[in-house]
């Protein structure tokens, strides 16, 4: 303990101080919410067409999918697929005769997080896109354009109106989930505060720091979100 | 897959499924209580109630449940040691207990979540019965106790079962603070017998029901008023 620092002191950028490491770990606290985030629209936007489009057997395993990551606590997951994705990667390596590696805990955090934001993002996406009207899709299939070009030019700027308000709730709920990555000891936000106030015992003010550093997240993510609606919402009447 | 650790283990499990339910019920219980202060506050309360409410709800809502848990535990678990005759009050053998800082924490987060719910709900209910009600001669805290609360609650009740579910994932994290919850038993047995994913499994089909049971519950609370679309 070195009770002769202050508190900002403490909380300085540099050494002795600790809000170098807490900064250093809100950054990574975003990057693997980024991460995790993109990897969950892309898993959501597989999950929604196949559910929507997919033969019998598809909808069915999506279904398990969906259920079992909505159904298991978040911690548990995370951990299950942490040991679960680490281990059977060595174990597929080992047998094709490669040594096992070190995965990287940046990669695995994003991962994990990704595979459970994914669950949750194919509902909120297919509901977006039952929510546009199927006419619109028609007429843009009368009009010759194929998939992709119908996806980008009529479905994706119908659904986005309609999709932000979820997408914007599971934002907040993966900077909030990644700080149980920390449990599984990748340094993050929560994991470097508790080594800053384990190490200076000054645990109020360091757990402090951190909720007004995950605030601030929010608070900021909750503007940029507002935002996006108003762009995408641009040319709609107000009440809807 | 090895379960025959199942029969040596079980008292364990059952005893971490109860202080999982234990955890639940307390922040449920206390936590819809203390929702009803917060909501009300912010439809009905003067400017600086609503805004004490409204900052409560956006800091609890905003900042990771794990941040909160560890900031009660550790930070304020701290400083309780320095409050003059704790340590030799009657209160000191529960108030030193992770349990009781996870209770409180997971109480205060749900209040804050279950508020918001409740403040839509609350303004949700039809003018024209609470005008009804007034007509009637109604006191303000009868036409609350009477009208007001519980149609707001039967609106919010199929939301106030998803928070109910999502309150009984969020408490795993207990285990972070020395409770031996359901979790925490997973975590012991995987170190005593070295199975990883065996005790992971039977814990989670635990949560599944448990999960199971609150939604069952609350259709049949539901099917008790049924709402006329």
């Amino acid at each position: 303990m070195s009770p002769s620092l202050s508190i900002w002191e403490l909380l300085a950028p540099t050494p002795p101080g600790w809000g170098g490491v807490l900064l250093t770990g809100a950054v990574s606290t975003v990057l693997i919410s980024l991460g995790a985030y993109l990897l969950g629209i892309g898993i959501g936007l597989l999950g929604a067409t196949g559910k929507l489009k997919g033969s019998r057997p598809v909808v069915a395993l999506l279904d398990i999918y969906t259920t079992a990551v909505r159904a298991i606590p978040e911690l548990i997951l995370i951990i299950g697929l942490y040991y679960a994705g680490t281990d059977g990667i060595n174990r597929l390596l080992t047998a094709i005769g490669l040594p096992s590696i070190e995965i990287n805990g940046f990669l695995a955090a994003v991962m994990v997080l990704g595979i459970v934001q994914g669950a949750y993002m194919t509902e909120v996406l297919r509901g977006a896109i039952l929510a546009i009207p199927i006419g619109q899709i028609e007429a843009a299939s009368a009009f010759g354009m194929r998939p992709w070009l119908r996806f980008r030019r009529v479905v994706l700027p119908a659904l986005m109106p309609n999709a932000l308000p979820g997408m914007a709730n599971l934002w907040m709920s993966v900077t909030k989930d990644s700080a149980l990555i920390a449990v599984v000891g990748y340094q993050e936000l929560a994991l470097a505060t508790r080594l800053a106030a384990g190490n200076t015992k000054h645990y109020f003010l360091f757990f402090f720091a951190a909720a007004l550093l995950y605030l601030a997240i929010t608070l900021l993510s909750n503007l940029l979100f507002t935002g996006l609606e108003r762009h995408f919402r641009r040319g709609q009447p107000v009440s809807a | 897959m090895d379960f025959s650790w199942i029969s040596a283990y079980w008292p364990l499990i059952v005893a971490g499924a109860v202080q999982t339910v234990l955890l639940l019920a307390i922040s449920v219980g206390f936590g819809f209580l203390l929702a009803i202060g917060l909501a009300l506050a912010q439809v009905i309360g003067p400017r600086w109630l609503r805004w004490l409410a409204k900052g409560y709800c956006t800091a609890f809502r905003g900042t990771p449940l794990l941040i909160q848990l560890w900031l009660f535990y550790y930070g304020v678990g701290s400083f309780l040691p320095m409050i003059p005759g704790l340590r030799e009050s009657i209160l000191w053998p529960i108030v030193r207990e992770g349990f009781f800082f996870a209770a409180v924490s997971f109480t205060l987060n749900y209040a804050a979540y279950e508020a918001e719910v409740l403040r839509g709900a609350l303004l949700a209910v039809p003018k024209g019965e609470l005008e009804a009600g007034r007509a009637f001669g109604m006191r303000p805290l009868t036409l609350l106790r009477r009208i007001w609360l519980p149609r707001a609650i039967r609106i919010a009740l199929p939301t106030i079962g998803g928070e109910v579910v999502l309150q009984l994932k969020a408490t795993p994290l207990a285990f972070t603070v020395t409770v031996m919850d359901l979790y925490a038993v997973a975590y012991k047995i995987r170190q005593n017998t070295l199975l990883v994913y065996e005790p992971l499994m039977v814990v989670t089909v635990f949560y599944i029901c448990l999960t199971l049971l609150i939604t069952r519950a609350f259709r049949l609370v539901e099917q008790q008023v049924p709402i006329r679309r």
